[in-house]
């Protein structure tokens, strides 16, 4: 009895900072506390992780992993179940075309084939010069105002596939 | 906080209301659809016209009728107008100095809102639903006082059963039931979950209730946990809806400060605290048991049942876990009795149903309807038909697990057992309407393909089948395809349907088996003939004798 309480690992000690100095880990750690660095919080984290890098890369994973305890192949295995986390770096913009139902009967699939091609990307990548990120999500809810596009975190009413195309040039022309 | 608290705040709200009022959406729809800029816009022309004292400017769920947005009523003669710019938002204002209005009129009087039932959306469009007062003024959290003071925690469980009130997430299990099932367990830790991850491509029903009404969700998880001993609850909520979560986390946090949740509520021992959990855009945490694995930080797969979640749940504790739609149903039943809300609908589904009216139809949005409407009266009497001269050729229900029924079967009336008659499924309530240019086999496709997408990989016959399945379709769909394939096609459907573990592989197959239910020329017109076998093929080869 007294031997196994000697070998229990101390419960978690605060984290060096991380060598990168990046105070965004800090952050991220403050969050971890926050939920008393619980293993059920993992998702919790991953959110705010992807809201303050972006994307998950996998050093980023890595030190998750530390914060909660876990290994780092069941942090990996839920960031690669979940559509919403990514693991490559986004575009400056992001365009979101629903293909819920109500939007695909009304023609999501037509602005999303055109954006294909005008843009020479497939849904899900993002562009060389790393501007646009093109997106098809499952469905936002907005079927009331079908088909819906999501500019940037801007829902809007309504789309064809020109007004996409008009947008996401303007995005293509400057730089972000 | 108690009973006198209570009605002194409906009071105060009620006395501070103005003469007349100024009702703006600001659900998610219209929001998108620069409501905002409208409310702000009205707000200051109010100011301008020194109306100040007389006219109150409220932001207010969803009103219903989403394609018109944004939506302004006025109150209190009832009058609505839609597509509302901030530039003729002032001239709203106007008419009560007897001016003209620029902006369109719309008819509350038309059949879509008359014919409307409203329990769970009685507040929508109407309450504030970032002000708690605004909902208490409704009659809200009455309910609670009522089944904390008056009622013991099997009282509550027997009114819902009396009421005959059924899950609302689809599958219909009587939630009285399921009550009664977790508040036997003999576990010091039980959960209550709300299942706001609406996953259905098409549906927005839980989202609006969010958006519009939050507190009622609360108030009904927080009875429903009284009912069943639960002291920690968790709402798992879809990311896409920022809006939702955002007003879900005012309202936790109103009325954590108000003593109607966390410890002690209205001055009891009892105590019930409610955590939000977002998802992460997997469509078949919408699945109980997956949704559990991801509240516990892992991925969202389903595991086989039994134990069923009433027993082991949550973190292996009793759970019970119930949609938005049918917590909101909670507060009604208590505040109103039993027996009211038995009186609704049809001999086995009570109550109303929320349907969240989509597609090549007029008048989109959401509508409730007592069970038992027929699906006539809700897609040409209240949806107002297809647009521009077109025919309904077919209404698809329940998303990728239910099916599509043609404009032939439109006298069906809506509740659980005669949509599944019809092999497609009441659901959630999505409601997607389909004219003659939509071809069926393509809408099988779509939902084959989303189903391959979506599947968690767990299990073989989901996995590889909805993949197949999926190949089959874009073969006949590209005209590659014979009867060989069908066929083939038919036995997928029927193998993936019986032996897969969770509800998306075993509704997976309904949109292709309803289509050729109903729809099997379209199939048989892409089909091409079958290939001539050469001659002297099938036949063993004669052995030579050497």
């Amino acid at each position: 009895m007294i031997a196994t309480l000697a070998k229990r690992r101390k419960p978690a000690a605060p984290e060096a900072p991380h060598p990168s100095g990046d105070k965004r880990f800090k952050i991220l750690e403050t969050q971890m506390k926050r939920y008393q660095f619980k293993q059920d919080a993992l998702i919790e984290v991953l959110h705010k992780a992807q809201e303050l890098f972006g994307f998950l890369d996998e050093g980023l994973l890595i030190f998750i992993a530390h914060g909660l305890k876990l290994p780092p192949s069941r942090v990996y295995g839920v960031a690669t179940f979940y559509h919403f986390f990514k693991l490559k770096p986004q575009g400056a913009h992001t365009c979101v075309i629903c293909m819920g139902t109500a939007c695909y009967v009304k023609g999501a699939d037509k602005i999303l084939a055109s954006l294909e091609e005008d843009l020479k990307i497939k849904s899900g990548e993002t562009t060389p010069d790393g501007k646009v990120s093109l997106v098809s999500a499952r469905c936002i809810g907005a079927c009331g105002i079908a088909p819906a596009v999501v500019y940037d975190g801007v829902v809007t009413a309504r789309q064809s596939a020109d007004d996409a195309f008009a947008k996401v040039k303007g995005w293509m022309g400057h730089v972000a | 906080m108690l009973l006198e608290d209570l009605i002194k705040i409906q009071e105060t709200e009620l006395a501070a209301r103005k003469k007349c009022t100024l009702r703006v959406c600001l659900a998610a729809g219209c929001m998108s659809l620069n409501a905002e800029a409208v409310k702000e816009a009205l707000e200051k022309a109010v100011q301008e016209a020194g109306l100040a004292n007389d006219v109150e400017v409220r932001g207010v769920g969803c009103m219903k009728l989403c394609c018109e947005g944004p939506l302004v009523g006025v109150d209190p003669e009832a009058s609505l107008y839609r597509q509302v710019t901030p530039e003729n938002a002032a001239s709203i204002v106007s008419t009560f100095k007897g001016g003209q209005a620029e902006a369109e009129k719309g008819d509350p009087h038309s059949p879509f809102f008359e014919k409307q039932f409203c329990i769970v959306l009685e507040n929508s469009g109407l309450v504030d639903p970032d002000r708690i007062e605004s909902y208490i003024a409704a009659d809200g959290y009455f309910a609670l006082r009522d089944a904390l003071r008056e009622m013991t925690p099997p009282d509550v469980v027997a009114a819902i059963t009396k009421s005959g009130l059924r899950g609302r997430g689809g599958a219909g299990y009587p939630t009285g039931l399921k009550w009664a099932t977790v508040a036997k367990t003999r576990s010091t830790r039980k959960f209550v979950i709300c299942n706001a991850d609406e996953g259905d491509p098409g549906a927005f029903m839980d989202r609006s209730v969010l958006e519009s009404d939050p507190h009622r969700v609360i108030e009904g998880m927080i009875i429903a946990a009284l009912a069943v001993g639960a002291e920690q609850g968790y709402i798992y909520v879809r990311a896409e809806y920022p809006l939702a979560i955002k007003r879900l986390q005012t309202a936790i946090r109103q009325a954590k400060q108000m003593g109607l949740l966390g410890s002690g509520i209205l001055e009891s021992p009892f105590t019930f605290n409610i955590d939000i959990r977002i998802g992460a855009g997997a469509f078949v945490c919408g699945e109980e048991t997956a949704l559990m694995a991801s509240v516990e930080g892992r991925r969202g797969q389903p595991r086989p049942r039994p134990p069923f979640p009433a027993e082991a749940g949550l973190f292996s504790q009793p759970t019970l876990i119930n949609n938005v739609e049918t917590f909101a149903n909670v507060p009604p039943i208590i505040r109103k009795g039993a027996d009211w809300f038995a009186g609704i609908g049809t001999e086995k589904s009570k109550g109303t149903k929320v349907f969240a009216l989509a597609g090549k139809i007029k008048n989109t949005g959401l509508i409730e309807v007592p069970m038992g409407a027929s699906l006539r009266t809700i897609v040409e009497e209240m949806g107002g038909g297809a647009p521009d001269g077109n025919t309904v050729k077919a209404v698809q229900t329940g998303g990728p697990s239910g099916g599509c029924i043609p404009a032939s079967e439109l006298d069906t009336p809506v509740d659980y057992e005669s949509l599944t008659k019809l092999g497609s499924i009441m659901g959630s309530g999505g409601m997607i309407v389909m004219d003659q240019t939509t071809k069926m086999v393509d809408v099988a496709r779509f939902f084959m393909e989303f189903c391959m997408d979506e599947s968690c990989g767990k299990c073989v016959p989901c996995r590889v089948g909805t993949v197949e399945m999926h190949g089959l379709l874009a073969k006949i769909m590209a005209k590659k395809a014979t009867a060989a394939d069908l066929r083939t096609l038919e036995e997928l459907c029927d193998l993936v349907k019986n032996t897969s573990l969770c509800g998306l592989g075993q509704t997976a197959p309904n949109p292709v088996l309803s289509t050729l239910r109903f729809f099997r020329n379209e199939y048989a017109e892409l089909l091409q003939p079958e290939p001539k076998l050469p001659a002297g093929a099938g036949k063993l080869p004669v052995p030579s004798s050497a």
